[in-house]
């Protein structure tokens, strides 16, 4: 009886839950963008410093859709989404499971400027769905207008707005992280939906660098309510480059004593037919947390791992 | 050794070869970012605060604490008393060092008192505890699918949220570390 107690108590969160990916699904389809299924278990991951893959015998469980979906991207699909499953080791919090789903897509002649316009659209496009109007209410009664145009702020003006450091001056002293997570993050999209874009070029592994800016990679992400939900890139396409940058992030993950992943050579192979494109990947559990007034993420799926 | 992945509010760490209690825990990782582990650490002997990040490649000594089975007898004013049961030596804790294992200990049970050297410094609960149930509305059947809940209150005076057919009388299964109820226990 007690099983069924907790589950039931989900049943809310769960109906809000089929009802937005039904709806991200409409929402998709009706912009002519292709649904994709990518394998969960892949031989190769694209190595970053700070994403762990769970083996799965001597392949792994994807930590992003991404790769696989480039690849489709360079073979002319124009149009890509994708609800993914996917896994990460080592992070469970209020925000974190260790296995979650992902919205990602991607978009031919677009850059990630674009990518803002259709998040705003999305959530809008949900929030509509949902019948809630232009406003959500957090867990904790705070109120987040979806009016648009949202924020948009430059991570140097964030660093300035909030902290006494530069980005530059955090990444060098190996802070930036820690300056994000506790002191930028907890303001951001506050009242309304923020942007934070324009991130330091080490801090985007498989983004493109700004073209009238190099000091710059073309990142964003966006922030309701103090929570992280979107990361989005202008995609780099220079195999050499990416080359380069998997390179030093294997490096990185070296000298913190973490698995050394082999080389995506076929993503590699494929980079040079990627055409100008942007791309994003969307926590689709924390939306609903938001949309589900959930404090937790785990009220909005039905099993945590400690309940398996 | 604790890795950083196994700090966790109540974890006992040992930092410069002082005894330290972590009161407050948040993980927190930006999604490209670098895991970190937020900490609120309580000296277990001073009683001092501090507020600390540690990152994934941190790691910890265990608190070279002892624990030694005391029964639990009585609370006086702001202190609680507590006896070996082979010695009939009595040691004290404070409120403040008891903290919330007071929500579920009842007068006459045994618990783990911790001592640092010679000194009591806190308690260790196990992590369910079974508690009868002193107050709850009355169930009115056919609740359970509306997975609603509803505050019981058990013999230590502790609230908690437990499902609708928990009635007055009966034992329940709480986790100490969330406060949360667990099952329904039947004799």
């Amino acid at each position: 009886m007690d099983e069924q107690w907790r589950l039931a108590r989900k049943s809310e969160a769960l109906r809000i839950r089929s009802a937005m990916i039904q709806a991200v699904r409409l929402f998709f389809i009706d912009r002519d963008f292709l649904e994709v299924e990518t394998p969960l278990r892949i031989p190769e991951i694209a190595p970053e410093a700070h994403i762990e893959a769970p083996a799965s015998e001597n392949w792994y469980l994807q930590t992003s859709p991404e790769l696989c979906m480039k690849r489709l991207l360079a073979a002319g699909y124009p149009r890509l989404f994708q609800v993914a499953r996917c896994f990460r080791k080592n992070e469970r919090g209020q925000l974190h499971l260790p296995e979650f789903t992902m919205l990602e897509w991607y978009e031919k002649g677009a850059c990630y400027l674009d990518l803002m316009e259709r998040c705003e659209d999305l959530i809008g496009f949900i929030a509509e769905k949902l019948d809630r109007g232009d406003v959500l209410v957090t867990a904790e009664g705070r109120r987040i207008s979806l009016e648009k145009p949202w924020e948009r702020l430059p991570v140097t003006e964030a660093f300035r707005r909030y902290t006494s450091l530069t980005p530059e001056e955090a990444v060098a002293r190996d802070r930036f992280d820690e300056v994000i997570g506790f002191e930028i993050e907890p303001n951001l999209g506050r009242g309304r939906p923020t942007f934070l874009y324009d991130y330091p070029v080490s801090l985007g592994s498989l983004a493109r660098l700004k073209r009238d800016d190099l000091s710059v990679a073309e990142r964003f992400e966006l922030y309701l309510d103090g929570i992280e939900l979107a990361n989005a890139f202008s995609e780099l396409n220079d195999e050499v480059e990416q080359g380069r940058r998997f390179e030093n992030e294997q490096q990185r993950r070296a000298a913190d004593g973490g698995t050394v992943y082999r080389e995506p050579e076929r993503f590699l192979a494929a980079l040079p037919h990627l055409p100008d494109s942007a791309g994003i990947a969307l926590g689709l559990d924390r939306l609903i947390m938001l949309f589900a007034g959930a404090a937790r993420i785990d009220d909005v799926v039905a099993f945590t791992p400690e309940m398996l | 050794m604790y890795e950083a992945s196994d700090l966790r509010k109540n974890l006992k760490i040992q930092i410069d070869g002082e005894p330290y209690v972590v009161t407050d825990f948040q993980f927190v990782k930006p999604g490209k970012g670098q895991a970190l582990y937020r900490c609120k650490l309580k000296n277990m002997i001073t009683g001092s605060q501090f507020e600390r990040t540690f990152r994934s490649v941190d790691s910890f000594e265990e608190a070279d604490l002892q624990e030694k089975k005391m029964q639990y007898l009585y609370r006086e004013e702001n202190k609680y008393c507590f006896m070996d049961n082979e010695t009939f030596e009595q040691v004290y804790l404070t409120v403040d060092q008891v903290a919330n294992a007071a929500d579920f200990m009842v007068e006459n049970v045994d618990v783990d008192i911790l001592f640092f050297g010679d000194k009591p410094l806190g308690i260790t609960l196990p992590n369910f505890v079974d508690l009868t149930v002193t107050k709850a509305d009355p169930w009115v059947k056919g609740d359970t699918a509306a997975g609603n809940a509803k505050p019981v209150v058990v013999e230590t005076g502790y609230q908690l949220q437990a499902p609708p057919f928990v009635e007055e009388g009966e034992k329940i299964r709480i986790d100490t570390r969330t406060g949360e109820y667990v099952t329904r226990i039947k004799d």
